[in-house]
């Protein structure tokens, strides 16, 4: 089965902190120490308190389950029409956030709601030098 | 300017939908332009008339209201290129009602057009690459698409409740039964439930024949005081409710299953003072037969989990409990990219009692929900309630 070949990801300056974690192997959260607020997708400030200043980000366990999946049969777009069938799911960190992702190294039949799955990361080739990832899930090791 | 309490006082007067399905040769806007033509002759007007723009399309840009406004050389006082999605038709006949309500205007004009089709535009699957739009950053490069949103939360539902691939495919069945009533739908041809579970897989568990079919087309649509629309050549369609919502991923993740169409259809349920019983038919968005099920549920016509149930058994047909999309639906009759100014035209046509062999029988009161985005990651709802005297 071919892998995808994922696009390389936007980041501005809200984002970049996301895909450089993962480019250090963490899937990284945004906190705000004021109202506690752990937030994905990240953004330049707290949702709530609508500030940036207490907003910090922090490395998550990387463990999850699938809150819900589907496998892909079709999808046109250059690095995922040669990789059907792919599974893409939403996760439920233990942290809370739930992230679109996809499901890998596993036969996508065997992939099930409630499954536990563990962040792992796909690097991605750059013309500079920065090390940016993209954090897929696999199934935890039971 | 009307003096009662809104949105009482607020009717449809003259509605078109664009016969074609495949305009190879035609415009977006001339598309648009024709469909204009059409709605204000159905009202008995003209052009001079209209005094409020609203429109929206796939590929108009940020100017695009003003660029449509020069192509039909219309100088309106009050211009709405609001663009939620494929609901944003039924919401530009809120945004319209209000506008007459506060004296703003006196006639919209709502418009859309599109040649998806003759464009070979893959709505459905056609997944993002890269993308500097924020709103993707975090999609595109996980593959998301259209299709796989959808097929997410039926996943979900299927597994929450027990919800099956026979039950979805017979919305499918039930909007292709309607199709072959409407002499303007592009797909006719009798299905079978087998023949839904049989064609292709897009995304599980979702086939090809859940989904909507890509056609070209257009509508349009004029809304204006009752009082005025009384004195037109047209039966008036008044006003009884209406709403929006949006439902997101927030700050990561908020109840899948519960869609915009809750809080929309609440807010004009409330407003109509009616009971869902008091529905003769109802215009469902349904990019994918789980986009039915799901709206049905979250508007309140039956319990959470009970979807299923509600759309075997015939309760969707013509005849049935709840007539939905007589027409035939974005499944059978037409998909043009954004499909919500059909939602309005055929409860229109149906309330005016001129849709022939797919008539709803005594229709007077009639629901319309539009969803614009995709229901398993970000979309709007737009709600609203239409009845005529009988």
């Amino acid at each position: 089965m071919t892998e995808i070949d994922h696009p390389s990801p936007h980041a501005s300056w809200e984002t970049r902190g996301y895909w450089e974690g993962a480019g250090r192997g963490a899937l990284v959260l945004q906190k705000c120490g004021n109202c506690s607020l752990v937030q994905h997708r990240p953004r330049g400030v707290c949702a709530h308190c609508l500030k940036s200043a207490d907003l910090e980000h922090f490395p998550a366990s990387g463990r999850g389950e699938v809150y819900s999946y589907t496998v892909t049969e079709q999808n046109q777009a250059k690095g995922f029409a040669e990789a059907c069938p792919y599974v893409m799911a939403y996760v439920t960190l233990e942290e809370g956030p739930r992230l679109l992702t996809v499901i890998v190294d596993c036969d996508p039949d065997v992939v099930t709601i409630g499954m536990p799955v563990v962040a792992g990361f796909v690097n991605q080739e750059r013309d500079d030098r920065e090390v940016f990832a993209i954090p897929v899930f696999r199934p935890s090791a039971t | 300017m009307t003096s009662s309490q809104f949105p009482t006082g607020i009717a449809i007067a003259g509605v078109y939908e664009h016969p074609s399905r495949f305009s190879p040769n035609k415009s977006e806007f001339q598309i648009m332009a024709e469909c204009a033509k059409g709605a204000l002759d159905d009202a008995g007007l003209t052009r001079q008339d209209v005094d409020g723009l609203f429109g929206a399309s796939m590929t108009m840009g940020m100017m695009g209201i003003v660029d449509l406004a020069e192509y039909l050389d219309l100088r309106p006082d009050y211009l709405d290129g609001t663009n939620i999605g494929g609901s944003s038709f039924v919401a530009h006949v809120n945004h319209a009602a209000s506008a007459i309500h506060a004296g703003l205007c006196s006639t919209a004009l709502v418009l859309y057009g599109s040649t998806a089709a003759s464009n070979s535009m893959a709505i459905g699957t056609g997944g993002t690459g890269a993308s500097k739009d924020p709103g993707l950053a975090f999609t595109a490069p996980y593959g998301m698409t259209t299709v796989g949103s959808y097929a997410m939360y039926a996943n979900l539902h299927m597994k929450t409740y027990g919800t099956t691939s026979e039950q979805l495919a017979q919305i499918a069945v039930t909007m292709r039964h309607h199709a072959g009533l409407n002499p303007l739908a592009k797909m006719r041809a009798p299905i079978t439930v087998d023949d839904v579970l049989e064609s292709r897989m897009i995304s599980r568990p979702l086939h090809l024949l859940d989904c909507c079919i890509i056609s070209d087309g257009g509508g349009a649509v004029i809304v204006t005081s009752l009082e005025r629309a009384k004195d037109l050549r047209s039966q008036p369609v008044s006003l009884l409710g209406c709403g929006e919502a949006v439902q997101h991923q927030g700050v990561g993740g908020s109840d899948l299953l519960t869609i915009a169409a809750k809080q929309s259809g609440s807010t004009a349920m409330k407003m109509a003072g009616i009971k869902h019983a008091d529905i003769d038919l109802a215009m469902i968005y349904d990019s994918f037969t789980i986009t039915v099920l799901a709206t049905l549920e979250n508007l309140g016509f039956c319990e959470p989990g009970d979807g299923g149930d509600f759309v075997g058994d015939g309760g969707i047909a013509i005849g049935g409990l709840l007539p939905v999309n007589p027409d035939g639906g974005g499944l059978s009759s037409n998909h043009p990219g954004m499909r919500g100014i059909f939602l309005v035209i055929e409860a229109v046509k149906q309330l005016r009692g001129e849709c022939g062999e797919r008539q709803v029988k005594d229709a007077r009161v009639a629901l319309a929900h539009g969803t614009g985005g995709t229901i398993g990651d970000k979309h709007s709802g737009a709600t609203l309630i239409l009845g005529v005297d009988r």
